[in-house]
């Protein structure tokens, strides 16, 4: 039983959330059914919706991989914004350069400038945390707001083109992202497959490989690693360094795959509903891909929503009840448990 | 029905998965009396109270309270029947007084605010003179010691109106001093018509406090004894299924070269002051050398500095020929150093860890559990299987969680892992700590094993016998310095515990 609460749990929540909406969905006189099938149809109905929810899917599946390593180490970094900005705002700066470089060269040195970009501005804060116990909590939230307005500095000055919102120029073309389908005026890039080998090599980190046993062994007990001969210290900055690198990789993805620019709106909360998509996938690779599979898809098929008449902040609701009963796992089990406890009784 | 009896539990069974924990539990407890429970490790003991408590539901049978039936769905049920129950692992708030413990979370509190604390101070106060519990009223928690900490818990459950007390190995984190007076406690609770029980793997202990004895294997009932009509023995033939023997024979065995040296050591303790205050020592290669000690005299600091999980502040410490002065746990485990510490849940295990993984803790990163940066599960499996056997850790799953695992065979895992593998010194704090009568002698088996092969061995305990039965040599401390330097045949158990009070053995010995 065990172990399967941990698919459980998220598959329950999601279905007590869309039960839930369905009555704040019947309390502004629609139908829930129909908004439910709208939905459904805005986010896969089409070649062009399917396209839409998975390039919207493929940073989320990113930055949730990110802090769910985190978790998984024991340390809470909120601060995959920031090190997406970073990671993104790197990547631009080398990207824009590459006009005379081959491809594979282009987009590795690109997508690896970027990765270390989040690497180092997530280290920081770990490092802070293994050197002098600051909170990672408080470093990082402070390192976004940096992120944020280095950014905005950074498009408005050295690297701003063109009038109206600010923005970079492009990138390289040798620098951007094979496109791997398009639909009328939306093309999928590569990222989905990026965001996906991610978690398989995650899922290999953290299960087959020693650093991977150490990484969870710190998450679980910090003084038991310290005394199997793992260093918590060292640890700290590693996890964090890690985490940020999946952070920045999610804002080179959108960069090199989507925007092909730097713009301020480019990480747009990705960061932050990384969190609540770890949550969600139980810090799980595999879960993490699911969950933010489902972000995506309520993130388009909204939009369709909203079209027929039904606010699209339907979706903030479910996004909200399925994160609460998440977290709050326990509710979950004890209404599994008593269902169970009455049919033994029975 | 079941008039006399405060409690009775009938036919209780409780299964986990892969484990029948409590298969038809019969237990009958007498009103006024204090009753035993004993069994092996993992014989179900502290699944039966768990059930008694509202913590567990069993699967089948029937709970009696003072004759009348009841089901316990939760602690909150326990209480209203009378039970209390004053667990291993305190449940105290280290920051609040001893009198704002008590009242937390019982009806003098409302949404968490006590509201007449100077009544409440005042019902501390009486209950701890009645009973002669001796507490600080006013004292922080976390300033007092662990057997003050233990009547607090007592003192709590009387507060609610406890009739009947649940003491699951209460006597394990206790100093034999603290042991006495908690039996003193419970004799004025039984003086009063409190009925109690008692769990214990001591069985001198059991002999002396209690009135009647159930014994548990294999999570069945094998006996039940009257206390004045048998003796440890039978008790530990019964738990086990053999015949024990309650002292190991420690063979004459030549010292060889010194392996291990601490010259001049200073630490300090969580606090900030000096807990350790200059100890020097010498471990040869097969040797023990057995420091006694009352507990919280610097030992637990000491053994945390040289396995290099507390920063020494002064002093040397040499492993083999080389200064290992501050060396950090990965280095020392590289050097054929182990350690059993004292505090399993905090540095021994990750309980969320399956046994396979917590049965290769410290040597992970070398061949054959890492190859080339991975694990390798196949040999990690095949070892982890081997030492289960070898130890007999039970249940034999080795994919079971740490946390799972009953406190014994917890500990036993913990074992395993550290005296396998070749070690070259090793520091073993309190080693049977929770453990049952076999396994101790087991335990004590394997670290003369260990000093037949030479390992150069220090071993700290709160259980003179242990130290008594196992060291060729013994150090007490006493404040952080060591009084003097026994040997177990040249010394009496008066003399170490004269030293263990603080005077030194020049003072003793004229
Ligand atoms: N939550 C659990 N999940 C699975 N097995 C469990 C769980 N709790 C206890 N067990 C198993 O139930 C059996 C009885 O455990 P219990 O803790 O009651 O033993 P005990 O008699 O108190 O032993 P000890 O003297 O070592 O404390 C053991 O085999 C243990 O591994
Ligand atoms: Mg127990």
């Amino acid at each position: 039983m065990e172990k399967y609460w941990g698919f459980i749990i998220p598959v329950v929540s999601v279905l007590v959330a869309l039960i839930i909406a369905a009555f704040v969905i019947l309390s502004v006189g629609k139908s829930p059914v129909e908004a439910y099938i709208i939905m459904v149809k805005g986010a896969f109905g089409s070649a062009g919706a399917i396209v839409n929810t998975i390039v919207k899917t493929a940073p989320l599946v990113l930055t949730g991989l990110a802090v769910g390593f985190g978790f998984r180490a024991g340390v809470f970094n909120i601060g995959a914004e920031g090190q997406m900005i970073m990671g993104a705002l790197t990547a631009t700066a080398v990207g824009i350069n590459l006009g005379w470089a081959p491809p594979y060269f282009a987009l590795s040195l690109t997508i690896i400038s970027g990765m270390l970009a989040g690497a180092g501005w997530a280290a920081i804060a770990g490092y802070l945390k293994a050197k002098t116990g600051a909170h990672e909590v408080v470093t990082t939230i402070m390192l976004n707001w940096i992120a944020t307005y280095l950014s905005a500095y950074m498009v408005q000055v050295p690297l701003a083109v063109g009038s109206g919102t600010p923005k970079s120029p492009e990138i390289a073309p040798s620098a951007k992202l094979p496109v791997l389908m398009k639909v009328g005026p939306l093309e999928m890039s590569a990222g989905i497959i990026i965001s996906v080998i991610a978690a398989i090599v995650m899922y290999v980190v953290l299960e087959k490989t020693t650093m991977g046993y150490e990484v969870k062994a710190a998450g679980f007990n910090p003084y038991a690693a310290e005394y199997g001969g793992i260093s918590i210290s060292k640890n700290i900055t590693m996890s964090m360094a890690i985490s940020g690198a999946l952070a920045g990789l999610a804002g080179v993805v959108e960069l090199m795959g989507v925007h092909h620019r730097f713009l301020g709106t480019l990480s747009g909360g990705k960061g932050f509903d990384g969190i609540s998509i770890a949550l969600i996938g139980q810090n799980h690779p595999i879960g993490i891909i699911f969950a933010a599979l489902l972000m995506g898809a309520l993130r388009t098929g909204s939009n369709e929503m909203q079209f027929a008449g039904i606010s699209k902040h339907i979706v903030m609701i479910i996004q909200g009840i399925v994160i609460f009963l998440v977290a709050a796992d326990r509710i979950v089990r004890t209404m599994i448990l008593w269902r169970k406890r009455r049919k033994v009784k029975a | 029905m079941y008039e006399e009896y405060a409690v009775v539990m009938k036919g209780i069974v409780k299964r986990f998965p892969g484990v029948l924990a409590n298969d038809h539990v019969d237990l009958f407890v007498r009103k006024g009396e204090i009753h035993a429970v004993v069994g092996e490790n993992g014989a179900g003991k502290t699944t039966l109270m768990n059930q008694l408590y509202g913590l567990l539901h069993p699967d089948e049978g029937d709970i009696y309270i003072f004759g009348n039936k009841v089901i316990i769905r939760g602690p909150k049920d326990a209480i209203k029947n009378g039970i209390g129950m004053v667990h291993q692992h305190f449940m105290l708030v280290g920051n609040l007084t001893v009198a704002e413990n008590v009242v937390l979370g019982s009806e003098t509190t409302r949404g968490g605010v006590i509201f007449d604390l100077r009544e409440a101070r005042r019902k501390v106060k009486e209950l701890s003179e009645r009973y002669g519990l001796h507490v600080d009223v006013d004292a922080k928690i976390e300033d007092i010691p662990v057997g003050m900490q233990q009547r607090v818990e007592i003192i709590k459950t009387l507060y609610r109106g406890a009739e009947i007390l649940v003491f699951d190995e209460p006597t394990a984190v206790l100093t034999p001093q603290e042991t006495e007076e908690l039996f003193e406690v419970m004799r004025r609770l039984k003086a009063a018509g409190k009925t109690m029980i008692f769990i214990s793997h001591k069985l001198n202990e059991v002999m002396e406090i209690s009135d009647n004895i159930t014994v548990m294997r294999l999570g069945k009932v094998t006996a039940n004894l009257v206390t004045r009509e048998t003796n440890p023995r039978e008790i530990a033939r019964a738990m086990v299924g053999r015949d024990v023997v309650l002292r190991v024979e420690k063979p004459p065995h030549e010292p060889k070269e010194v392996v291990f040296e601490v010259e001049d050591l200073w630490v300090k303790d969580n606090r900030g002051l000096d807990a350790v205050r200059g100890v020097s020592l010498k471990v040869r290669a097969g040797e023990i050398v057995g420091i006694a000690g009352v507990a919280g005299n610097g030992q637990s600091e000491f053994v945390e500095a040289i396995t290099g999980l507390r920063k020494i502040e002064r002093g040397k410490v040499t492993l083999l020929g080389r200064d290992i002065t501050g060396l950090d746990p990965r280095s020392l485990r590289n050097m054929r150093m182990t350690h059993i510490p004292e505090d399993r849940h905090k540095y021994g295990m990750v309980l969320q860890y399956p046994a396979y993984y917590n049965m290769i803790l410290g040597k992970h990163w070398w061949e054959p559990y890492s190859v080339r940066g991975f694990l390798n599960h196949p040999a990690i499996f095949e070892g982890s299987k081997e030492l289960f056997e070898e130890f007999d850790v039970r249940p034999r799953n080795v994919n079971m969680l740490g946390g799972n695992f009953s406190g014994g065979n917890q500990q036993k895992i913990v074992v395993a892992r550290e005296v396998s593998g070749n070690p070259k010194f090793t520091a073993i704090a309190q080693p049977t700590r929770g453990l049952d009568v076999g396994a101790i002698e087991f335990i004590h088996r394997t670290i003369l094993k260990l000093r037949e092969n030479d390992v150069a061995i220090l071993l700290v305990s709160m259980e003179l016998e242990e130290i008594f039965s196992l060291s060729d040599r013994i150090l007490v401390m006493y404040e952080g310095r060591i009084m003097g330097e026994v040997m177990p045949e040249k010394t009496t158990v008066e003399e170490v515990g004269l030293m263990m009070a603080g005077k030194r053995l020049e003072e003793v010995r004229t």
